[in-house]
């Protein structure tokens, strides 16, 4: 048997030292470096968000000098009627022909033409049904650029070579002359915020998205809370220890892992085709929420009742209260800040949530706003979605404006969450 | 952590009125320890050591010598420093942010404390046996052969099996183990973990053992078996033992120190702190007169 | 009558049910000399009229408006002299019965779709008249039933509280009924699938192309039903996924746990936390538009070739979304390890990442591999990311510049949009769906456990 010295234990360990501190710094190195990394992925990701979706703010209108002409339009008076076919198209095609007199030949008027939006006829008839008079009147009208129009000046203020698109050098030269006559401007881009869904970029808004998600929040909320609680104080409060609670025990912590999709599947299966419920509906689609934040309640209103110490409990048994009272007299006002908090959370990722929705069709293109919630809606982040996969290149900006209001709500919603527990935290 | 020591004016509230008043007397009593903190062939030696918890002052002005192969008990009512104390010897303090210790303790004559100490190869020459027995979840085999094999002690596989047979001869548990040298170190009873702990720091040959209340989880048996064991290693190693019993005081050690909120009241042969104590409170330490 | 004013008149009915009841106690114990005399408080009296007006009447109502469409829709179709006999051709004639009956016409119909359809506008009506009449006298009857079998012994807290007791069971019972509910929604289709298309065939073929021809003499008027390139295809990006997300999630766990201090931990804690709280479409997005180019250009730039939709820009984007989930999980199970155990290294003269990687992490690598199971089967279920950023072209192949697709893409391609509900195709969506709920099944059952045994451990 060698028995070293300690001596020679000194030597060798000294030897090996230098080696060690390296690891040590390197090792050290590495978390930092991950935690970096995150760091740098939450950066990455929300300056690139930020960047793409800002400019979808503003947006760039033309002002033109509209004549209400009757002989144009094609109506004598202004009712419902002769508004609903009166050719303002027309008009705004004759404003711009004057505003641009030497243009001539199909292709070029054609490209004359699109430099207003599509949209701009509704706007101009909106005008003449809220005031009759103008027919037949000359007045200057800001109307919404199309988005081609739009995404060239946005990157003009970018770079002088800016992106060009479908804007060719003729159109490039009108939107010049307009620009410098002032007659060209950005302003705050409101039908972001006030219209549904369209094909027309710069029509395009989320309020319809936004009235969607709200139903269907407010479906899953009065649902999977009550829902929630009442599993929470059951299975805290009364279950019994055996083979039954058990089961739901792993089956609530499992279903919290299930993949959102398969939730869907089940959605799509049970409700709509058995139950025939209507598809696309908030209903539906709060539904599926339910179910899919179900177990995340559970879990975080358990977690509250739990602190909530049994020495209360107990004061109030000795009270001669009943079970039942203990709990809602006294174990429930307790638990529900923590209760909240759990609520919160899981109604900020049912609202994050897209697939399950997919798949029970909330992908509809939908232009009017939602009443109820049995009407066909979509929720904002299936309108993200559906952005996301149009070819236009002011669809980016749209997109990336829609989810920085999507996560703004989130982060209001996660940010109050931990508010009320800091607020309401109480500790025993 | 360590329960930490307040200064006593911050821990009166719980204290009975009387106590209370003799604890506020005492604190101008114990500036001068008494009896022989000091020896001629010390093998650490500590000089006006304070210790800090962010603005409370755990150890008041401690000096004291620990002599070349002998054993030396610190005692005291819970919350006395003792175990802050013991820590402060091979740095285990700095694993706490908030801890700061002033004042120097030399090792052969060498500070510890300095900037350019490494505390590897420091922790290695001063071991340390812990209160409750922490054996790695890992085999009996890795948990003596872990100190070895970070610090690359063994060069051959021969080397290390002669070191983890070594380690547990001298910690009295090889007869036991032998066998079954593969199974996991958490399989084992208290007292035999706590000595599998000790092998595990007797693995790295260090020169110092500091051992932080190695009993107060056992039973008395394996307290017994220990307390033989601490006995038999006093002729290799200079041994520290922190304990809250005064009778495993008296068996093991050579010299007894008693601490009393922080600072350091009476150090003598362990013989005459426990028949004759020269300070009123060790007295009244040894006499049951608190605890 | 309109559902919801039927909901409305009901809620009415039985608050006056309550205020009834709760008077009669109060009347009750004046007359015999106070509460005392009652057997319990004159509020769980009102409670007891009021779940007998209610909760029969609403179970009613419930079965009802979940039964009636089809009972209808069967009473309907069997009025029809001669229906086709297709259940795709029933469901067209349905289509355009509802559709007549709802005043959308277009051109004139059939006479006997005309008169299916007067018939659907009756049989509506009465069924609504009858829905509303039946629940508002039961509850209204009911009441009046528990009200005369009042007297001032009856146990009323005793009777409410076992109902109320009965509602918490059943709402505990609501993740078994889902999980239920999951597997009937898709093991009954996938059986019809596995009908049509042979499990071995699905679960051994090569070939993936699920496009059925409309007619049979078109060309490739078979579907191919082979998913191995999917479950690759899905392997692949979970791979990429894991191969991010675990080295750094764990590295920042560490980091977080034993090296940062309190001010960073403050800061990178939460930081970390809103990568799990971004939306998958939000990093769908970010992986279709910033990092499918970035890569397929840095790709090119060392001369490689690389798809658009290659499946390392889904997996890398994947994995940073689950950083956060493998990073707090890890966080949990290294601050369960005893801080005796690292004060037993650190005495021993252990460096701090030696007590790390030779202490720490095997103390905690039941728990640790727990959390990373979790993770896998977060990955292979994710679906908005490969959606958006993964293809739609079933390349069997293991290069992950190469675009691939995955279980849950083929799920979405498949189901949305108008689908007939007894094509192959369909229902091969379903199928996918039982592969990848038992898949994920199993992940979460050992995971769940191993962390379960692992917990107890340090309890």
């Amino acid at each position: 048997m060698t028995d070293l010295t300690q001596q020679q234990v000194r030597e060798r360990i000294e030897r090996r030292l230098a080696s060690r501190h390296l690891k040590e710094k390197i090792f050290r190195g590495l978390g930092i470096a991950s935690i970096a990394f995150g760091v740098l992925a939450v950066a990455i990701l929300f300056a690139d968000i930020i960047a793409k979706g800002s400019g979808a703010f503003v947006q760039s209108d033309i002002q033109l000098e509209i004549t209400y002409d009757p002989a144009v339009l094609g109506i004598e008076q202004v009712d419902q009627e002769s508004l609903t076919w009166a050719n303002f198209t027309g008009v705004i095609r004759e404003a711009l022909r004057e505003r641009f007199p030497d243009v001539s030949g199909r292709a070029e008027k054609r490209e004359l033409y699109s430099l207003v939006s599509t949209g701009a006829p509704f706007a101009l008839r909106d005008r003449l049904a809220a005031d009759p008079e103008l027919l037949g009147q000359t007045e200057k009208v800001w109307l919404t650029a199309d988005d081609d129009v739009d995404t060239f000046v946005k990157s003009l203020s970018d770079s002088r070579n800016g992106f060009r698109g479908r804007t060719s050098d003729r159109m490039a030269g009108w939107i010049d002359q307009l620009l410098v006559a002032g007659e060209l401007k950005k302003r705050f881009n409101s039908n972001f915020f006030t219209n549904g869904d369209s094909r027309e970029p710069e029509q395009a808004g989320i309020r319809a998205a936004l009235v969607g998600s709200l139903f269907t929040l407010l479906v899953t909320l009065m649902l999977s809370f009550p829902i929630g609680v009442a599993a929470a104080i059951y299975l805290e409060e009364y279950a019994p220890r055996n083979r039954w609670t058990d089961l739901i025990e792993v089956n609530i912590n499992n279903l919290a892992a299930v993949p959102s999709i398969v939730f869907g599947l089940l959605g799509l299966a049970i409700f709509i085709n058995f139950f025939e419920m209507p598809r696309s509906a908030p209903l539906v689609g709060g539904l599926v929420l339910t179910l899919m934040t179900l177990p995340t309640i559970i879990i975080s209103s358990r977690a509250s009742l739990k602190a909530v110490p049994p020495s209360i409990r107990e004061a109030a048994m000795g009270m001669g209260a009943s079970r039942m009272q203990v709990v809602f007299h006294h174990v429930l006002p307790l638990a529900m800040p923590g209760m909240l908090t759990g609520a919160i959370i899981g109604m900020a990722q049912a609202l994050g949530e897209t697939a399950p929705l997919l798949m029970i069709g909330m992908v509809a293109f939908i232009v009017d706003v939602p009443h109820g919630i049995t009407d066909p809606a979509t929720v904002l982040p299936v309108q993200i979605f559906l952005w996301a996969d149009s070819p236009e290149r002011a669809f980016v900006e749209r997109t990336s404006a829609a989810i920085m209001v999507l996560l703004s709500v989130l982060i209001a919603m996660n940010a109050s969450a931990v508010w009320l527990r800091k607020k309401l935290e109480r500790r025993w | 952590m360590n329960t930490m020591t307040l200064d006593a004016g911050h821990a009166a509230p719980a204290q009975p009125e009387s106590l209370e008043k003799e604890t506020v007397d005492s604190q101008t009593k114990v500036r001068e320890t008494v009896g022989q903190p000091f020896c001629d062939d010390a093998k650490l030696r500590m000089r006006g050591v304070n210790v800090f918890y962010g603005e409370a002052q755990a150890i008041h002005e401690v000096s004291l010598d620990i002599g070349r192969n002998e054993v030396v008990a610190m005692i005291g009512p819970s919350g006395c420093g003792k175990s802050t104390f013991l820590r402060c010897l091979n740095r285990m303090n700095d694993t706490i942010d908030s801890c700061r210790v002033e004042g120097e303790v030399t090792l052969d004559d060498e500070p510890i404390y300095g900037p350019k100490v490494d505390v590897v190869p420091l922790r290695a020459r001063v071991g340390m046996v812990f209160q409750k027995p922490n054996p790695f979840p890992k085999s009996i085999y890795d948990n003596v052969a872990y100190g070895p094999k970070i610090h690359g002690i063994a060069s051959r596989r021969a080397e290390l099996d002669d070191i983890v047979e070594n380690s547990l001869r001298r910690a009295g548990l090889w007869n036991e183990v032998k066998e079954r040298l593969d199974k996991p170190g958490t399989g084992l009873s208290g007292g035999q973990q706590q000595r599998l702990c000790i092998a595990r720091a007797i693995a790295v040959s260090p020169e110092v053992i500091l051992m932080d209340e190695p009993c107060s989880a056992l039973d008395p048996i394996a307290t017994a078996r220990i307390e033989e064991l601490i006995d038999e290693l006093r002729e290799n190693y200079t041994i520290a033992i922190v304990t809250h019993s005064m009778q495993q005081a008296a068996r093991v050690s050579q010299r007894t120190a008693y601490f009393h909120l922080g600072h350091l009241v009476e150090v003598n042969d362990t013989e005459t702190v426990f028949t004759n104590p020269q300070h009123e409170l060790t007295e009244a330490y040894i006499t049951g007169r608190f605890g | 009558m309109q559902t919801p004013t039927l909901f409305a008149l009901l809620l009415l009915l039985v608050l006056v049910a309550y205020g009834t009841g709760f008077t009669r106690a109060v009347t009750a114990a004046r007359g015999s000399g106070g509460l005392r005399n009652l057997a319990s408080l004159p509020s769980y009296y009102g409670l007891y009229t009021a779940l007998w007006c209610g909760l029969p009447a609403l179970l009613l109502l419930a079965a009802w408006l979940v039964f009636d469409d089809g009972i209808i829709r069967a009473m309907v179709m069997n009025s029809l002299a001669d229906k086709p006999a297709a259940l795709s051709d029933q469901n067209l004639l349905w289509a355009q019965i509802q559709n007549v009956a709802a005043g959308n016409l277009f051109g004139e119909p059939e006479p006997q779709v005309a008169a299916a359809a007067a018939h659907l506008t009756e049989l509506r009506s009465t069924t609504g008249m009858v829905q509303a009449g039946l629940t508002l006298v039961i509850a209204a009857g009911l009441g009046a039933f528990s009200l005369l079998r009042f007297s001032p012994q009856l146990r009323a807290r005793e009777k409410v509280e076992s109902v109320l007791r009965w509602v918490l069971v059943a709402c505990a019972c609501a993740a078994i009924f889902t999980t239920v509910g999951i597997l009937l929604s898709v093991l009954f289709e996938s059986l019809r699938f596995f009908h049509a298309v042979p499990i071995t065939e699905f679960l051994f073929g090569l070939h993936w192309s699920p496009q059925m021809a409309l007619r049979a003499d078109q060309v490739g008027s078979s579907g191919a039903f082979g998913a191995v390139p999917l479950f690759t295809g899905t392997m692949m990006v979970s791979a990429i996924a894991m191969f991010v997300a675990v080295p750094v999630g764990l590295m920042s766990a560490i980091y977080l746990a034993e090296y940062a201090s309190k001010r960073v931990r403050n800061f990178a804690k939460p930081v970390l936390e809103i990568l799990a709280g971004v939306p998958t479409v939000v990093y769908g997005f970010f992986a279709a538009l910033t990092v499918a180019p970035f890569v397929r250009d840095a790709a090119a730039a060392i001369g490689l070739q690389a798809s658009s939709e290659s499946a390392l820009a889904a997996g890398l984007v994947m994995g940073v979304m689950i950083i956060p989930f493998v990073s707090s999980l890890s966080d949990d199970v290294i601050n369960a390890v005893p801080q005796s155990l690292r004060d037993g290294a650190l005495g021993l003269g252990s460096t701090h990442s030696e007590t790390v990687r030779k202490v720490v992490i095997p103390a905690a690598l039941p728990g640790i591999v727990g959390g990373v199971l979790l993770a896998v089967s977060r990955a292979i279920g994710e679906t908005m990311i490969v959606v958006m950023a993964a293809g739609l072209a079933a390349n069997l192949t293991a290069n992950p510049l190469d675009s691939v697709t995955t279980v849950t893409v083929q799920i979405v391609t498949l189901l949305v949009g108008d689908q007939e509900f007894d094509s192959p195709k369909t229902l091969a969506a379903f199928a996918l769906g039982l592969m990848l709920f038992l898949t994920t099944l199993v992940l979460n059952f050992i995971a769940l456990h191993v962390v379960k045994k692992y917990r107890e451990q340090y309890d």
